[in-house]
């Protein structure tokens, strides 16, 4: 086939980079000591890290094609393969899941105290799905990824996290499980449609031949899984929760990686296979971005938890990467990819710093906190970036990502993007008058250095957890071509596929049978 | 009809694997006379069993179809694979039970015996092509495994259970018995394929005969694989009976059912294909349905599995119902995978009974990851594939079933089935909650032997392997293809 490259490098880079942490993770069975355990996932996640890399350099950004490609038949019977490789889309997901899941054992050195080994076993599993996610080119393969990502995750967030833990897990796994089964459905569907094949880029060509009324049910099957991801409005509810109660390296995975997994779901899946449906369900997509920032945005002014605030903001501002992507032109489409990486970045890092301050106070309540400009000046200096990417603040990652977005946005629909717009002022609001609340005004008598409990500024540790991120919130804020280089030919070739009129006469059949629906 | 009516004796080569298992049975009810220790009795049972499946592979391997005593006992690929299903639940169901039957001061050697006795059964069950050898497979079946409902004596639970499972049976009985004879009536043979070829002759529409006598065998049928609205027996007997036991008879007689439901809808009915899946259909969907529901509210650990194995045989239903030699496959399939998880699931139950300590309920269960990692890791394995998440065996299995479901057109189905399996997982999913999410209340102490650590390995690299690598268990169950 000509949309392939097979492995360049000459080794089986990509599997190397999936299957390591599983290696990892064996390898913790028989390790009891709680600081070789953590030494171990660290050793681990870094080398995964510098695996990984090669993909970025000897990445060929001139084309869409299929990189580092793997093939091997996996059950013959079904015609499904091991078949991994990267695209311009997925190569900067790698590269984040892999950042991440180190900073993710950093900051969980001290925080998690019980149960280590299965704590750090969960890490790596949950890394190799992620990782397995975005490099899988068989749609099955990707369905096994994908479900058994839930796996270590409803441990995380059942074992290690807060309070209220057990309802917020079970809700997690069941709205999403009922999500990714419909889309089971879907793809068994697809795969007889096909001609019994799963091979995802071979479907992505075959779109032509798929009649509007089975796109249309498709799309809603896949929908269903992916909606739930991202999460869209109105089936967003479980995200909050989870994030509230997850620790803090589940919520940054939850926030960076897990939710980004829907949206990547509709670019690999939804766009090029059912580029008819997908354009048919555009504008109600649009619509429900529009709602999901305002809403999210909304929503956030009445929190009184920390935590729970920014997972909000999450829901707010992946309304802005759905909004992008169908908006169905490159740059609401870059934007939109470019603005999943930053929320990863920007959203990872505050629960990183969340994470870290809770260790101090053991509150994660708004109003407990208060003048702690004074008391821990280095992690208010770094929490005030974030607040300005997370705003969109020209010279940070958060402003080129929501740029691109509403230029997109605008070009598609200009009276939804006039709505998408006052989301920022809004997101601008909240941002602003939480990091009013928690860093100025008068201080709570509790955490004053003379206090009961006096609160440490950041240590080393904490300090290499967050610096990875903040050099990207400026990289990319300023030069964003490094990374919109690498996906712009993949994105062209998506743009372009969608346009490309599939089944002649299929907007005929569109009116008919939405004439039959109604 | 005129067929060979001679029997020669070299016609019971064929059955030399069934008379091997009940040759070891009686063996084994003489050794107990004179052998103290059951680890021996349970060893040659084991053993004998290993015979017999060496007997099924090196006489007939898995290949062409032969009958027997007339056409009435056949040898095929299809009832080949079924025997490995009856040999490995015979192996782990012993492993599982030895130090159990100890525990429960239940360890007499008639208990391997009747284990014999009703694998026979099964296997008889599996070989029959006539409608009288299928009866005598089942009553066979069915009479050991009453006995073994109620083999702890002294507990009412016991009683009960091998009670009801008895009249309940015997009423099947009595509907097989009844469909038998209408449908003899109706086409003057017993012979699956002769009635095949009589039915062809007849027009059905103007045969209510021929209906009435599909329904009253897929009744007694649905009874012994716990369909519903024929499932009332399955709680109760799956609750009272010893575990091990119960771990047995939620993958052999549901086995067997399922084997003689596609053989006879297959061979003798694959005419009236459209009728009976129009009855399987609805009675499918309110399997699922109650099965998935009820689990939902139980907090005894063996009750949940009973409404679980109730629900998982609405899936495997699907299979049959789609009418195509290629999603009967699918059905025996996930009942290889179903035998691996199952057994797997009781024997952890298994292991929480010990000295005056029950450990049916999900309470007990609470913290368990703390005291016992390994123990708690493999549930949780058993538990995921039961709930169908992939990477395990139990979500290959679904997955079969429901491409053979779509490719014969029931969408619809699919999606009944996928809802209903999301609504399952909770249940499973609370088991885990149990073991690693909730502090201990109590001490929990697990009952060990080298049996069960065999049988806990082989059972969950099973489940892992199986769903890694399907491939491997697709390839064999390929050779099961019926005709």
């Amino acid at each position: 086939m000509e949309d392939i490259i097979y492995n360049q490098l000459g080794y089986s880079i990509l599997s190397w980079t999936v299957f390591l942490p599983v290696l990892g993770a064996l390898l913790l069975l028989f390790i009891s000591n709680a600081g070789a355990v953590r030494w171990t996932t660290l050793a681990f996640t870094v080398a995964n890290f510098f695996v990984a890399f090669p993909l970025l350099q000897h990445f060929d950004k001139t084309t869409h094609k299929m990189q580092f490609v793997e093939k091997v038949p996996w059950i013959p019977s079904w015609g499904i393969n091991y078949f991994v490789g990267i695209d311009g889309i997925s190569i900067l997901f790698i590269f984040l899941t892999t950042i991440l899941s180190v900073l993710c054992v950093l900051v969980s050195w001290k925080s998690i105290a019980s149960k280590v080994k299965e704590f750090h076993i969960a890490i790596l599993i949950l890394e190799a799905a992620m990782l397995g996610v975005f490099a899988s080119l068989d749609f099955f393969l990707f369905y096994i990824f994908w479900e058994a990502m839930l796996i270590p995750m409803f441990l995380i967030i059942g074992v290690w996290g807060g309070q209220n833990r057990l309802y917020a897990t079970i809700k997690f796994f069941l709205y999403t499980l009922v999500g990714s089964v419909l889309m089971l459905v879907g793809i068994v569907v697809l795969y007889f449609a096909g001609g019994n094949t799963l091979d995802i880029l071979a479907l992505s060509n075959m779109h032509a031949q798929f009649p509007f009324q089975l796109q249309f049910w498709l799309f809603l099957a896949f929908f269903a899984a992916f909606a739930v991801k991202v999460p869209m409005f109105p089936v967003h509810t479980w995200l909050p929760d989870a994030h509230t109660e997850a620790p803090t390296a589940g919520s940054v995975i939850l926030a960076g990686v897990l939710i980004k997994m829907g949206a990547y779901g509709f670019l690999r899946f939804s766009m090029p296979m059912l580029p008819d449906a997908t354009k048919f369900f555009m504008g109600p997509i649009m619509v429900l971005s529009v709602i999901a920032i305002i809403y999210g945005a909304l929503v956030c002014f009445a929190q009184k938890d920390f935590k729970r605030l920014i997972a909000y903001s999450s829901v707010s501002h992946m309304g802005y990467v759905t909004l992008g992507l169908f908006a169905l032109n490159t740059q609401g489409v870059e934007g939109g990819i470019l603005q999943m990486l930053n929320h990863g970045i920007i959203t990872g890092a505050m629960f990183l710093m969340i994470g870290i301050i809770y260790e101090r106070t053991h509150t994660r309540v708004i109003a407990d906190y208060g003048g702690f400009a004074g008391l821990v000046p280095w992690f208010a200096g770094l929490f005030m970036i974030l607040t300005f990417a997370s705003v969109g603040l020209p010279a940070t990652n958060g402003f080129i990502g929501e740029f691109l977005i509403m230029f997109g946005a605008f070009k598609a629909n200009k009276i939804l993007g006039v709505f998408a717009a006052t989301g920022i002022i809004l997101g601008a609001g909240y941002m602003l008058w939480l990091y009013q609340r928690i860093f100025f005004q008068d201080a709570n008598p509790d955490y004053e250095a003379s206090g009961h409990h006096p609160v440490r500024d950041l240590d080393l540790r904490e300090v290499l957890t967050l610096v990875p991120l903040f050099v990207f919130v400026f990289w990319i804020g300023f030069y964003p071509n490094t990374f919109l280089e690498y996906m712009h030919a993949s994105v062209e070739h998506l743009i372009q596929q969608m346009e490309l009129t599939a089944v002649a006469g299929n907007e005929n059949m569109i009116a008919k049978y939405i004439m039959e629906i109604f | 009809m005129e067929m060979e009516t001679t029997i020669s004796l070299l016609d019971m080569r064929l059955l030399v694997p069934e008379l091997t298992l009940i040759c070891v049975g009686l063996i084994l009810m003489l050794l107990d006379l004179v052998v103290r220790k059951k680890e021996l009795i349970a060893a040659v049972g084991i053993a004998g069993t290993i015979v017999a499946l060496y007997g099924t592979y090196k006489l007939f391997g898995f290949y062409g179809p032969q009958t027997a005593f007339a056409g009435m006992f056949v040898v095929d690929g299809y009832s080949n694979f079924f025997k490995l299903i009856f040999y490995l639940n015979i192996i782990l169901t012993i492993c599982i039970s030895l130090k159990y039957m100890a525990i429960e001061k239940a360890s007499h050697g008639e208990y391997y015996a009747l284990i014999m006795f009703s694998t026979a059964g099964m296997m008889i069950m599996a070989s029959a092509a006539d409608l009288i050898i299928l009866y005598l497979g089942l009553e066979l079946m069915a009479l050991s495994t009453y006995i073994l409902a109620g083999f702890m004596r002294k507990q009412p639970r016991s009683n009960e259970a091998a009670i009801k499972y008895f009249f309940l049976g015997a009423f099947s009985s009595a509907f097989l018995l009844y469909g038998i004879s209408l449908t003899y009536g109706l086409t003057g043979t017993t012979n699956l394929k002769g009635i095949a070829e009589a039915l062809g002759a007849l027009s059905i529409m103007d045969n209510p005969i021929a209906y009435l006598g599909l329904i009253f065998i897929i009744v007694a049928f649905g009874f012994k694989i716990a369909l519903v609205p024929f499932h009332m027996w399955a709680p109760d007997v799956y609750e009272g009976s010893p575990t091990s036991i119960t771990a047995f008879m939620s993958v052999g007689p549901k086995a067997a059912g399922f084997a003689v439901l596609g053989r006879v809808l297959f061979d003798a009915f694959a005419g009236m294909q459209v009728q009976w899946s129009a009855i399987l259909i609805p009675i499918a969907v309110i399997t699922m349905a109650t099965g998935s529901l009820i689990a939902l509210a139980q907090t005894n650990i063996k009750r949940m599995l009973a409404y679980s194995s109730i629900a998982h045989a609405g899936y495997m239903l699907l299979g049959i119902i789609t009418g195509t030699h290629d999603g009967l496959t699918s059905t025996i399939n996930y009942l290889m995978i179903y035998l691996f998880m199952n057994i797997g699931a009781f024997a952890i139950v298994i292991m929480l009974r010990s000295e005056g300590f029950q450990g049916e309920n999900l309470e007990d269960y609470m913290g368990l990851s703390k005291s016992h990692p390994l123990a708690s890791a493999l549930m949780l394995i058993f538990m995921f594939s039961l709930a169908g998440i992939p990477p395990t065996a139990g979500f290959v299995g679904k997955f079969y079933i429901f491409l053979e479901a779509i490719n014969a057109g029931y969408v619809y189905l699919a999606i009944i089935a996928v809802v209903f399996s999301a609504i399952s997982a909770f249940f499973y999913l609370r088991v885990v909650m149990y073991m690693y999410m909730k502090d201990p209340v109590k001490e929990v102490t697990l009952t060990n032997s080298p049996s069960m650590s065999v049988a806990l390995a082989v059972t969950a690299m099973m489940v892992l392997i199986c769903g890694i690598f399907p491939s491997i268990l697709l390839n064999l169950v390929k050779l099961s293809i019926l005709g």
